[in-house]
């Protein structure tokens, strides 16, 4: 199957010819399959935020390509607003950009630039705010009378109501506390499942990533150096060390066990995955 | 984008221009902008021209900035030199209807523009090699004997270098709202005068609102760090005049000197 987004070589230079010059990213190439959910992962200043802003043209590549359904987005420049349609972005803090007098109106800009027509967007709204995990009393309310977590759950709604093909977050969880980080974890899961849609997490937690994702995309130092299904990525923690990047905390206790004698395969990311190896070696070890 | 406005940006370095207190390159500005009024002269043009690129080559500026840096005020520098060749009276060259081009004329034209260039540019290099704070720190100590007169000069410094220090992150909140925004289908670039006033709106709400959010914060951690104003508080960087200070000042003065003698010889 095509892929529905394909980077080529991706390189992108801010500021290119001031004293600030600086590049962000350099030669990136990596393709997002249909209906995945891929994580891409990379310690603060690593290029995450710079590599996925050029995915809906918000950046123009320095150099390389970047496919959309195998067609070069910068080809036409002027349908470039129909891809920002087709790859909604969830910026990181998206809080900070709401601005309408009730939420709903809020969720509502990105399909009122679409030009939908009056129910249609009321559904949508309805939609994206339930996958969204907010409760349609907010729905009403000033954004700015919410609490944090909800602003932000607004904000992802207001993306999600495009029905865009591609979901990209950036850093959704950053400043939350653990309860609320956990429950929208669990509405991405959820949305990802219930669409069948493509979606894109940011991150530069393991624990996050490793509990969410199909595949993972490492980014270190501009560039990719790893990518692969979580225990391909994880099996190779002597390496993700070495680019200033752990494995998830279950990880590090399976490597423990392991270490002291343990039989089981360290390349473990969930507790659940850890459990059942360990009752699995009890039940062999009882003699059955 | 938005980035890319070079107005007043700061050019790291460590050159002389660099390394000259500010105070030194404020009142250098002042000096050369009263000789730029004084010369009259192709001589005397020639002189405030040479030096400014003497100031610009000591100051490693790239002179491309420089000249960018004149972008903004085009419109105003041609509208000015047009009036100038076509209204001033002197021997006619070309008539045509109410328009007349005169030799005097299109001289006046040429220093004219040349003379505004000059100034902008003079002004820009200053801000160029000069950081903010330091640019700050300079006018307040410049402005220090007002303050008998009861001007509020160390708040009026501390409010300009705030303003200063908050544009550069005032310019990176609105791209990235912008950008947020245009995620969501936003067009700032096309359509008629009112639908892009409105196409603001997104833009400007989320911009006040953070603005104001930071200052908010801003007044919490000064007063956290019992700011009270300018009374009896010392400076981090005490400016000192040195000896590159003074060589400064004289060649400044004698240019000055040379143009106002020039302007007594008719050149
Ligand atoms: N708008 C910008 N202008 C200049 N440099 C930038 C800009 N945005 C990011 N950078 C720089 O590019 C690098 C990568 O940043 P970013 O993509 O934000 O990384 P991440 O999201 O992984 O933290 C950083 O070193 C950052 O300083
Ligand atoms: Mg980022």
């Amino acid at each position: 199957m095509e892929p529905i987004i394909q980077v080529e070589n991706l390189t992108h230079t801010y500021g290119a010819g001031t004293p600030f010059q600086r590049s962000a990213i350099a030669g990136v190439s990596f393709q997002l399959q249909q209906g995945e959910f891929l994580g891409v992962i990379g310690h603060t200043g690593s290029g995450k935020s710079t590599l996925i802003q050029h995915l809906n043209g918000l950046l123009k590549p320095t150099a390389g390509r970047v496919l959309f359904h195998g067609r070069d987005i910068w080809a036409d420049p002027k349908r470039i607003r129909e891809v920002r349609f087709r790859v909604g972005l969830v910026f990181q803090y998206p809080e900070y950009q709401l601005f309408e007098e009730t939420a709903a109106k809020d969720i509502a800009f990105g399909p009122k630039n679409m030009g939908l027509d009056d129910t249609e967007i009321q559904r949508r709204v309805e939609e994206a705010a339930s996958f969204a995990g907010l409760s349609p009393d907010l729905l009403d309310k000033s954004p700015f009378d919410l609490s944090g977590g909800q602003k932000r759950r607004v904000a992802i709604a207001g993306v999600i109501a495009m029905r865009p093909e591609v979901l990209i977050l950036d850093e959704p969880s950053a400043g939350l506390d653990p309860a609320g980080r956990s429950e929208l974890l669990q509405n991405i899961r959820d949305y990802h499942a219930r669409t069948g849609g493509t979606v894109v997490l940011v991150s530069h937690s393991m624990d996050e990533i490793a509990e969410n994702v199909q595949r993972i995309l490492v980014l270190s130092r501009s560039g990719v150096v790893m990518s692969g299904t979580p225990h391909e990525v994880f099996s190779r923690a002597e390496e993700l060390e070495a680019v200033g990047l752990s494995v998830p905390q279950i990880t590090k206790v399976a490597m423990e066990l392991r270490r002291r004698g343990v039989d089981i395969d360290p390349a473990v990311y969930t507790v659940e995955d850890l459990r059942r190896s360990l009752l699995a070696l009890r039940g062999g070890g009882a003699g059955a | 984008m938005l980035k890319d406005i070079t107005l007043g940006q700061y050019f790291p370095g460590t050159t002389p221009a660099h390394r000259l207190d500010p105070r030194t390159k404020l009142i250098l500005v002042v000096l050369y902008i009263i000789a730029l009024f004084a010369a009259e002269s192709f001589v005397s043009y020639g002189l405030m021209a040479l030096t400014l690129c003497l100031c610009v080559a000591v100051s490693k500026v790239p002179p491309k900035s420089l000249i960018k840096g004149l972008k903004p005020v085009l419109f105003i520098l041609i509208f000015t030199a047009l009036l100038n060749v076509f209204y001033t009276p002197g021997r006619i060259l070309w008539q045509w209807w109410i328009f007349r081009v005169t030799i005097e004329g299109i001289f006046t034209a040429f220093f004219m523009a040349l003379r505004i260039s000059l100034l902008i540019m003079g002004t820009f290099l200053m801000t160029y090699t000069t950081s903010p704070i330091m640019l700050t720190d300079g006018m307040e100590s410049l402005m220090n004997p007002l303050k008998k007169l009861h001007v509020p000069v160390h708040e009026l410094a501390m409010m300009m270098s705030i303003a200063l220090r908050f544009i550069p992150t005032l310019i990176e909140e609105t791209d990235k709202i912008m950008s947020a925004q245009k995620a969501r289908g936003a067009d700032f670039e096309t359509g008629s005068l009112l639908q892009r006033a409105k196409a603001m709106v997104p833009l400007l709400v989320p911009l006040f609102i953070s603005a104001f959010r930071r200052a908010d914060e801003l007044a919490v951690a000064m007063e956290c760090r019992c700011y009270h104003g300018g009374e009896g508080r010392t400076k981090l960087k005490v400016l000192r005049y040195r000896g590159i200070d003074y060589t400064a000042f004289s060649l400044g003065a004698l240019i000055l000197a040379g143009v106002i003698v020039l302007a007594r010889f008719g050149l």
